[in-house]
């Protein structure tokens, strides 16, 4: 892997090759006779007035100059090309289907029916969905949960190990590099005990492509070795939503990802994305290290800031173990909220309801605001004075406060099975026994609590019904209000 | 050669002044700093490119954000003045023997220097011995703030810029916060002439209303500012701004002041139809 001071130089990655084909496109005016049917948005003033020429003016159709996802052989693979260099990684894919659509690639690619892969419970839903489609078993490996936060660390070396003992035959090991409260697992560890057992290992970053770019920061997928990698450029990395990397190491074949990935990927990718990750890339290439330091530094001032107010917690790098909690994300910046007496949900709906503060989620326990290349210090202040003011206006006692307990979940069937398996609605307090055949999520995180093929237990009902009175978001299922669950027959 | 200096109002009205001669344009860590001379208002501050303050008009901008408090509340001592790094709040509040401790946070500190050499006439009274300078992010000061101040005076630039925080509800409550049981806060308000001005008005009445108990505006005459009309907000822990006036002891400081009386400072409470009407319906929704 290059390092980051030389990357920075490289006049190669000074070039952002989709960026420059659009850019040259447009000075060829092109008469369209072709899709998409609103021709540079002359069909569609309104839509044009709303987004603007230039950018409506790129949301173009592949063609021979602009290259083509599905199969990219000029521009879109060079920009491929310079991501794979920028990311140490031996092939990029460029991803406009969400991260979603990396995970679900990165799984269908090593995964087959009826194959077991190793994962952490806390991992998003796409990682799930994506063995429903491929009908592979999931084999959990219970995280460490940290009983005053209430969140689920990493996987603990000795709990992997255990998983690849008991099931010699399973293909791939997934880690969450990091969570999505920026703990990392041992990761280079990992690796190591994957290979030996002739497993491959993947990567769910979806929360840490500033670790490709930041100096001290958590080791990322590539450079610890890992064989795949989904990689939110969205996110800490400055592109547009829904934009995304797939990056893979030399030993997963690159021609059959693509493969893959066109199962179910649009033929129709937008420009709009594509660029944004092509100039995304750049950036980070040539600026990420300061722009991380910055984030970070303001990360850690938030930090210091909130912990002064007293009874809130900004958690950091003191919770590493060197096991479950190897590493922990500096720029991450999450809150336990308990000892206020309120949940972090409750001050997340305060900060948005009074306080004209939007953060990226508050759960039972803890709020996670989300700090990236974009933040200034004197927003910064605004969040920490509104904390100061919700301790000041609410804090009551924490008595009967719940935080959230890990469940370890009860796999009776394959995701797959159950979800095609013929089932039945019950009332929900009637289910508790039963199978469940659909998914239940508190959103955001995005965790599932019950997966399609785990069985309902009273734990489970419970902390259901608590995050509802708290005012968690529930979905998956098909009844939106889960007063009634999806079981099997 | 003619030079103008303009500012624009609204996107279609603007302001324009004559122009002597640039004494000084700078860029601090924060914002563009610019003095020039002007024949009609003299020595004019700007900091990217609005007129904060001018040496003809600001006497009534100081006057009325200092005396008004000072008139209601019977024993001011301890005083926070947020902003304001010209120092004109400050002269007016070192006239009163009875203060003991002025705090003045300003967080752009070039601000201060530049007064200093071109505005002595606000400037001079910065190096008394009750003042204490503090080149902090005001969001931060306060926070570490509890029972501290009589009477907090917020200086601010207008809401659409690095003063934004001054201007939220976290920033009144950490005000609130900060003053002793019979404090009083006072801000100013900008102007409820255009659209775009009094809408953050309305916005930032809302967050004072919600915070603290006692909260009414009053305006003032300021040529160079937006519509030539300014408003304050008085918010206060327990005295009322007119049933608390005390004359009489206001008048025993014997102080001479060229635009506020306490005659004045009743009339000035006194809103036209178009404002009360802006406010009321702020103060109905955080009723309800």
């Amino acid at each position: 892997m290059i390092d980051r001071k030389t990357l920075a130089k490289m006049p190669e990655q000074q070039r952002a090759p989709i960026f420059e084909a659009l850019e040259r496109f447009r000075q060829m005016r092109v008469v369209p006779f072709d899709v998409p049917g609103h021709k540079r948005g002359r069909g569609n003033p309104e839509l044009r007035d709303f987004l603007g020429e230039r950018c409506i003016g790129i949301d173009v159709n592949s063609m021979k100059p602009l290259d083509n996802l599905c199969h990219p052989v000029s521009v879109i693979r060079e920009a491929e090309k310079l991501a794979a260099q920028a990311f140490g990684a031996a092939n990029a894919f460029l991803m406009v289907g969400g991260t979603t659509s990396a995970v679900q690639s990165m799984i269908l690619t090593v995964c087959k029916r009826g194959d077991e892969i190793i994962l952490p419970r806390n991992v998003h839903r796409s990682v799930i969905n994506a063995l429903v489609l491929c009908g592979a078993i999931p084999v959990y490996v219970n995280p460490e949960v940290d009983r005053r936060l209430g969140i689920s660390l990493g996987m603990k070396r000795e709990e992997v190990e255990k998983a690849i003992k008991q099931h010699p035959s399973a293909v791939a090991v997934l880690v969450n590099n990091p969570t999505y409260y920026g703990i990392c697992s041992d990761l280079r560890a990992i690796v190591d005990m994957a290979h030996r057992n002739g497993m491959l290992c993947l990567a769910d970053e979806a929360h840490g492509t500033h670790f490709y770019f930041g100096d001290d920061l958590p080791v990322s997928a590539m450079s610890a070795g890992a064989d795949m990698s989904a990689v939110s450029m969205h996110k800490s990395g400055g592109s547009l939503t829904q934009s995304s990397f797939l990056l893979a190491g030399p030993g997963v074949h690159a021609g059959y990802i693509r493969q893959i990935i066109n199962l179910t990927q649009t033929t129709s990718a937008s420009y709009l994305l594509m660029s944004s990750l092509d100039i995304s890339r750049r950036n980070l290439a040539l600026r990420g290290r300061e722009i991380f330091r910055h984030v970070r530094d303001l990360a850690i001032y938030a930090r210091e800031e909130i912990n002064e107010i007293s009874d809130y917690y900004a958690f950091g790098q003191e919770l590493r173990d060197g096991n479950a909690v190897f590493d922990f994300d500096s720029t991450k910046l999450s809150v336990h909220t308990l000892d206020i007496g309120l949940a972090g949900i409750e001050v997340y709906d305060t900060l948005r309801d009074d306080y004209d503060i939007q953060i990226e989620f508050g759960d039972l326990g803890n709020i996670l605001a989300y700090l990236s290349i974009g933040d200034r210090v004197q927003d910064v202040e605004r969040l920490v004075s509104a904390l100061s003011e919700i301790r000041r206006r609410y804090r009551r006692s924490p008595t009967g406060m719940l935080s959230q307990e890990y469940i370890a979940p009860e796999v009776v069937t394959s995701p797959q099975d159950a979800f095609y398996a013929a089932d039945i609605s019950i009332p929900r307090e009637e289910s508790l026994g039963r199978v469940c055949s659909e998914f239940v999520m508190c959103y955001p995180p995005g965790i599932p609590i019950l997966a399609p093929g785990e069985r309902i237990t009273q734990d489970i009902l419970n902390y259901i019904r608590y995050a509802q009175e708290k005012g968690c978001q529930m979905t998956g299922p098909e009844d939106p209000e889960i007063k009634r669950i999806n079981v099997l027959k | 050669m003619e030079v103008w200096f303009s500012e624009y109002h609204t996107p279609d009205v603007k302001l324009t002044l004559r122009v002597n001669s640039q004494l000084y344009s700078g860029q601090s860590s924060y914002q563009h700093i610019d003095v020039f001379d002007t024949p009609e208002f003299g020595r004019v501050l700007a900091l990217d490119g609005n007129i904060m303050l001018t040496e003809r008009d600001e006497f009534v901008y100081d006057e009325m954000i200092t005396h008004v408090p000072m008139a209601v509340h019977p024993n001011i001592s301890t005083v926070l003045v947020i902003g304001a790094g010209d120092g004109g709040v400050v002269r007016e509040l070192t006239r009163y023997d009875q203060v003991t401790q002025i705090d003045l946070v300003e967080m752009d500190p070039d601000v201060i220097e530049v007064c200093r050499r071109f505005l002595p006439g606000n400037a001079s009274r910065l190096d008394d011995r009750r003042v204490h300078l503090y080149y902090e992010h005001a969001l931060k000061f306060i926070r570490r703030c509890e029972d501290m101040y009589d009477l907090i005076i917020v200086d601010s630039n207008d809401p659409f810029g690095p003063s934004e925080g001054l201007f939220t509800r976290e920033f009144y409550g950490n005000c609130f916060k900060a003053l002793k049981d019979d404090g009083i806060m006072v801000n100013q308000q900008g102007s409820p002439f255009y659209k775009e001005d009094a809408d953050a008005l309305q916005r930032s009445h809302k967050h004072i209303v919600n915070t603290f108990p006692i909260s009414r505006v009053y305006q003032a005459h300021i040529p160079t500012y937006a519509a030539g009309y300014w408003l304050f907000g008085f918010a206060s822990k327990k005295y009322h701004p007119i049933d608390d006036l005390d004359v009489e002891r206001w008048n025993k400081f014997n102080l001479r002041t060229r635009y506020y009386t306490p005659r004045l400072h009743r009339g000035a409470f006194y809103l036209p139809a178009f404002l009360e009407e802006m406010l009321v319906e702020v103060e109905k929704d955080v009723a309800q």
